[in-house]
């Protein structure tokens, strides 16, 4: 299956990329397909503790299984307002 | 052409129109809070920032954080507008408007948004200072995370 990636602030710098398209295994969670991320990008390691991750425009835990077609968004701590 | 109670835009922010997006009907108090580019930043001056958002979510968290306050304040009414993009020093990132009838219910559910917003919103500040820039990180945004919630409510009746 093949889902859409966003990545926002800091991790879209470690990366050079806001946005990506990845063939994952059927059923794949959204913390395997940061786990293939940090495979290809190791500079996103650090990040493995205190990111989070939202699902089809929706929050949602890394144990969420993605189906073809979904866009996970994988969020660095955040810190609106003021 | 009607606004949003609750938008993440680029377009500068007006307190008045962000007001206007609540009806005033049996209230007697609205506190409006501005979120406002400081100067200087743990002891950084700050010549700029840039603030990026993933809007759908953002929008989104500021209806779940309205929710969230109705719980503990029902009869407020909250509008919540967050600019994006680059903002310069003394411009306002964000406009909360809480509505109620009484004022003690308005300000409490205003600080407590503030706080929610910076828990859970996915948006981050980029700081371009003197000598440097930096991506300030605060919490991993966890809408689930009840002690981040108590802790939002617990400031919200504090002066702290």
């Amino acid at each position: 299956m093949v889902v859409t990636i966003r990545l926002f602030a800091r991790l879209r710098e470690l990366t050079g990329q806001s946005e990506l398209s990845r063939e994952l295994s059927a059923g794949a969670t959204a913390g395997a397909a940061w786990q293939s991320l940090v495979h290809e990008f190791p500079a996103l390691a650090d990040y493995g503790r205190t990111v989070s991750c939202a699902v089809n425009e929706e929050y949602a835990r890394m144990t969420a299984a993605l189906k073809d077609g979904d866009e996970v968004a994988f969020l660095p701590p955040v810190s609106g307002g003021s | 052409m009607s606004v949003s109670r609750f938008r993440v835009a680029p377009q500068p922010l007006d307190p008045a129109s962000v007001a206007g997006t609540v009806s005033i009907e049996g209230c007697g108090a609205v506190a409006t809070f501005i979120g406002l580019v400081r100067k200087h930043n743990a002891g950084r001056e700050v010549l700029w920032l840039e603030y990026e958002a993933y809007a759908p979510l953002a929008e989104k968290s500021f209806e779940r954080i309205a929710v969230e306050a109705g719980e503990r304040w029902p009869q407020v009414q909250l509008a919540i507008h967050h600019r994006i993009g680059r903002l310069t020093i003394g411009e306002a990132s964000i406009v909360i408007v809480a509505a109620s009838p009484h004022r003690g219910e308005a300000f409490a559910a205003s600080r407590y948004a503030i706080e929610r917003v910076k828990q859970i919103s996915p948006i981050w500040k980029h700081e371009h200072f003197e000598g440097g820039d930096i991506w300030i990180e605060g919490a991993t945004a966890d809408p689930e995370d009840a002690t981040a919630r108590q802790a939002a409510i617990e400031r919200a009746w504090s002066s702290r």
